[in-house]
C-alpha cells in the first residue's frame, strides 16, 4: 500500500525517532512510504486554544496536501483526531460546504499507526522484538475520540521478550491537554503526579503510549525526578527487532 | 447562605479558574475527601451502566427527546401553563433571578410565612433565592441533608447532587455538634442523619409554605417531578398547604412516555442507583390531599440567549446527573468551589460562561485537558469537549474585538505568529532551524530544565527534550539523496 506519512509538527520537530521508526516499520511490512513535504502543523493547537479562524487556513492547507492520498498514517492519535473528528465540524462552523466535502471524503482514510496496523491491515505480530518491562498508556484521543481501543495493546502482547505490566487508573488523563498544561499549570502537574506515580508503581523501564505530546508530559516529569524510566513512542518499539533495537 | 459568585449578574468578573484551583489544589484535605468520594461513585455508575444491555440506545434516545424538545421549547412551554392551569396550578413566567425571587417571595408573604421549607434545588442556588427571601425576612430552610450542612457551615455547594462532597463525616459531625441542639453525636453516618431528622421534622410538621425545583415537567399532563434519594422532597411536597416550584424552561419534556427514558438514565448515572428511592410526581392540586395551593415559575435567566446559539444550545439538554463531575479528573482535583458557579465541573464550564456571557466567565472553558471523559459518561450525549472548543473561540473572538491591552497579549501574538509560520513550508522548516539555535541558552544534556515567560508553566515539574539537532523532514530529505547516489553509484 502506498502511504502517505503525516509526521505532524510536534514530532517532526520534537521527536523526528517516532517518524524514522514509523518509516522503518510500514517499509520492513511491505509498504511504500511517501512523504508530503509541503506538509506543516494541522491546526489542533490553535483550533483546541480557541483560534479557530487562524486554524482554517492550516486545515485547509492539510486538505490540499493530503487530499489524494490512497491512506494517510500519522503516529499521533492526537491530530488524527483532530483530522477526523474536529476538521468535519470546523467546516460547519464557518458554513464551508466545499471544504466539508473535502474533509468528509478524506477523513476516513487518515489513520493513527496502531489502528491503521491492527483495524486496516489486520496485522497484531509485527515481527517486533523489545526484551524490556513495558507499561502502557493508553492516551485520551486515541481511546475516547478515535476508539482504538485495545489495538496497542495486541500489537505490544506480540512483541517478542516484552515483559507487558498494567498500569492502574489507565485510563485516566496524564493532564497535558495541549496548552492546558501552561493555563493551568498547577491542576495539570496534580493530575500528572498521580500518572506518574502509577508509571512508577508498576516497577517497568519503559512507558509507552501512541502520542507524543502525553509522553512529553510523563517523561518530562520522570526525566525530572531523575526516575530511570524511559518514553519511547509505540512505533519505535514496534520498529525494534532482533538484529536491531531502535531503542 | 455566603454570597455565591454567579448567582446573579454582575458586571465584575468571575476569579479565575486558575487562582481559585490553585488554593483548592493545596489543601491536602479537600483533594483526599474529593478523590475518595468521585472515585467510588464513578465505579459503582460504571458497574449499574454496565448491566444495562440498550444503555447506548437509550443514551441517544435521550439525546434525541432533548434536542427535539429544545427545537419546539415555544410549543411546548405553553402545552405546560395550560395543563398545570387546567390541573388548578398556577403559572408565572420569570424573565430573570430577580423577577423569580420577588414572585416567591410575594407568594409566600400572602401567606404570611417567616420560615419556607426546600427541597434541593440547583435553579434555586441559581437565584440566589436564600438570601432574597432573607431580606424579606423569610428564612429558607433546607431539608436535604447535604444542603442543610452546607447552610448550616455558612458555605457554598460544590457538587451539584452532594453538595457537601468536599467535607468528610469528621468535619459534619463538628458542625452538628457547634450548630444542631445535640449533646452527644459519633460521626457514624446514621446517627449524623438522625441528628439532622430530629432537626428538621418539626419544620416538616409546622411550615406552611415549600420550595422546590425541578426534574422534569410533562408538557402533556402538567405533571411536576422530583427525584431524590432521602424523603425529604417527598415531605415538603406533600405535608405544607402551598408548594412553589421553580424550573428552568429547558426542564420541560414532551410527553408522560419520555419517563421511560430518563428514569432510566438519571439515577444511574448519579447515583448509581437502578431506580431512585423518592420519585414524587405532582398534577396541579387536589382538593383534601397535599398541597391546596400550587405555583410553577417558569425562569429563564439567560436560557434562551443559550438555546439561540446552534453548538452552545446542548448545554441545555443536562438532567443535572453529575456524572461528568464525577469522572473529569479536573473536579477530582479542585473540587466546585473553583469554578465560582452554582453548576461546577464539566458541566458548569460549557453552561455558566453561557448563562453569564463569556466576558464574566472566560476562564471555565479552559477549565478541561479536553480528556474526554464527559461526553462518553453523559447520558444525553452533550459533547462537553465540543462545547468548550466552541466556547473557547467566543472567548478569544471577544479577546480581539477588545481593547490593545487584550489583544496584546503574547498568547495571542505567539499563536498569530506561528499560525503565519505553519501557513508556509519555507517559514516552518525556517522556524525549526531558529528553535534550534533559540533554545541553545536553556539546554543542558539534551534537555530543557527551565522555560521562562509564559512557558516557565511547563518547567515547574518537568523537563522537556531540545529540539534535536536533525528533525524528521532533513532526514528524509538526507536519506533521499543517499538512495539516490547509491543508485547512481551502481551500473
Amino acid at each position: 500500500m502506498r502511504v502517505a506519512l503525516f509526521i505532524t509538527c510536534f514530532n517532526d520537530t520534537l521527536f523526528p525517532q517516532a517518524g524514522r521508526a514509523t518509516v522503518q516499520l510500514l517499509e520492513r511490512l511491505g509498504h511504500t512510504v511517501e512523504f508530503p513535504e509541503e506538509q506543516t502543523c494541522c491546526g489542533q493547537m490553535h483550533f483546541n486554544t480557541g483560534y479557530q479562524r487562524e486554524a482554517l487556513p492550516l486545515i485547509r492547507r492539510f486538505v490540499q496536501v493530503f487530499g489524494q492520498a490512497e491512506v494517510v498514517v500519522a503516529p499521533s492519535a492526537s491530530c488524527v483526531g483532530m483530522v477526523r473528528e474536529v476538521y468535519p465540524l470546523a467546516a460547519q462552523w464557518f458554513g464551508d460546504q466545499e471544504l466539508l466535502a473535502e474533509v468528509e471524503a478524506l477523513a476516513p482514510r487518515v489513520y493513527e499507526l496502531s489502528e491503521f496496523l491492527v483495524h486496516r491491515l489486520g496485522l497484531e505480530d509485527v515481527g517486533a522484538y523489545y526484551p524490556h518491562r513495558v507499561t502502557y498508556h493508553p492516551t485520551c484521543h486515541s481511546l475516547r475520540f478515535l476508539h482504538v481501543g485495545d489495538a496497542p495493546l495486541r500489537l505490544l502482547r506480540a512483541v517478542r521478550g516484552l515483559d507487558l505490566v498494567e498500569l492502574p487508573a489507565a485510563e485516566e488523563c496524564c493532564g497535558f491537554g495541549g496548552t492546558f498544561a501552561v493555563k493551568n499549570a498547577d491542576t495539570s502537574l496534580d493530575m500528572l503526579s498521580d500518572k506518574v506515580r502509577h508509571v512508577l508503581s508498576t516497577g517497568a523501564e519503559v512507558c509507552v503510549a501512541a502520542d507524543n505530546s502525553c509522553l512529553m508530559q510523563i517523561g518530562g516529569a520522570l526525566h525530572r525526578q531523575r526516575a530511570g524510566v524511559r518514553t519511547p513512542h509505540l512505533a519505535e518499539i514496534l520498529a525494534s527487532t532482533e538484529e536491531e533495537a531502535f531503542v | 447562605m455566603t454570597d455565591v459568585p454567579g448567582t446573579t449578574r454582575k458586571r465584575q468578573p468571575l476569579p479565575t479558574f486558575q487562582s481559585s484551583a490553585r488554593v483548592a489544589l493545596n489543601n491536602t484535605q479537600l483533594r483526599h475527601n474529593l478523590h475518595k468520594a468521585t472515585s467510588t461513585i464513578r465505579e459503582k455508575r460504571r458497574r449499574a451502566v454496565e448491566e444495562m444491555p440498550d444503555w447506548q440506545e437509550l443514551r441517544e434516545a435521550g439525546r434525541v427527546i432533548k434536542e427535539q424538545t429544545m427545537l419546539h421549547l415555544d410549543h411546548y412551554l405553553v402545552e405546560l401553563e395550560t395543563a398545570v392551569q387546567r390541573a388548578g396550578g398556577q403559572v408565572h413566567w420569570a424573565r430573570d433571578a430577580e423577577e423569580a425571587n420577588a414572585l416567591i417571595a410575594q407568594i409566600a408573604e400572602q401567606h404570611h410565612a417567616r420560615e419556607v421549607i426546600k427541597v434541593k434545588s440547583l435553579t434555586t442556588d441559581e437565584l440566589g433565592l436564600n438570601r432574597a427571601l432573607a431580606e424579606h425576612g423569610i428564612s429558607a430552610i433546607e431539608t436535604d441533608l447535604a444542603e442543610l450542612i452546607i447552610q448550616l457551615a455558612g458555605e457554598s455547594s460544590s457538587h451539584i447532587l452532594v453538595p457537601a462532597i468536599h467535607k468528610n463525616r469528621a468535619e459534619i459531625r463538628e458542625l452538628f455538634l457547634r450548630t444542631l441542639d445535640v449533646q452527644q453525636l459519633s460521626d457514624e453516618p446514621g446517627e449524623l442523619a438522625n441528628a439532622a431528622r430530629a432537626h428538621l421534622r418539626k419544620k416538616f410538621l409546622s411550615t406552611p409554605v415549600a420550595v422546590s425545583g425541578a426534574n422534569f415537567a410533562v408538557a402533556e399532563t402538567g405533571t411536576v417531578c422530583v427525584v431524590e434519594s432521602e424523603g425529604n422532597g417527598r415531605m415538603c411536597v406533600t405535608l405544607p398547604k402551598v408548594l412553589i416550584s421553580v424550573m428552568g424552561i429547558e426542564k420541560v419534556i414532551p410527553a408522560w412516555q419520555d419517563f421511560e427514558v430518563f428514569l432510566q438514565l438519571l439515577p444511574r448515572s448519579s447515583t448509581a442507583e437502578r431506580m431512585n428511592p423518592y420519585t414524587s410526581l405532582w398534577t396541579g392540586v387536589r382538593a383534601g390531599d397535599g398541597p391546596q395551593e400550587f405555583h410553577l415559575v417558569l425562569l429563564d435567566n439567560g436560557r434562551t440567549q443559550v438555546l439561540a446559539d446552534a453548538v452552545g444550545r446542548q448545554a441545555l439538554h443536562c438532567i443535572r446527573c453529575s456524572a461528568c463531575l464525577n469522572i473529569c479528573p479536573v473536579y477530582e482535583r479542585t473540587g466546585g468551589h473553583a469554578y465560582n458557579s452554582v453548576y461546577p465541573g464539566p458541566i458548569g464550564a460549557i453552561l455558566t460562561p453561557q448563562l453569564l456571557g463569556v466576558e464574566q466567565a472566560g476562564t471555565l472553558p479552559y477549565a478541561s485537558s479536553l480528556c474526554g471523559a464527559c461526553y462518553e459518561v453523559c447520558p444525553v450525549k452533550i459533547n462537553i469537549p465540543q462545547v468548550l472548543i466552541y466556547l473557547r473561540g467566543r472567548v478569544v473572538r471577544q479577546q480581539q474585538r477588545g481593547r490593545l491591552r487584550e489583544r496584546a497579549n503574547p498568547e495571542w501574538l505567539a499563536l498569530r505568529w506561528l499560525a503565519r509560520t505553519f501557513a508556509s513550508r519555507t517559514r516552518y522548516e525556517r522556524a525549526q532551524r531558529l528553535a534550534r539555535l533559540g533554545q541553545l541558552p536553556f539546554t543542558r544534556g539534551g534537555m530543557i530544565e527551565k522555560l521562562p515567560g509564559e512557558l516557565s508553566g511547563w518547567t515547574i515539574l518537568r523537563d522537556l527534550p531540545a529540539v534535536p539537532a536533525q528533525s524528521f523532514r532533513e532526514w528524509w530529505r538526507e536519506r533521499a539523496q543517499t538512495t539516490q547516489t547509491q543508485k547512481e553509484e551502481q551500473p
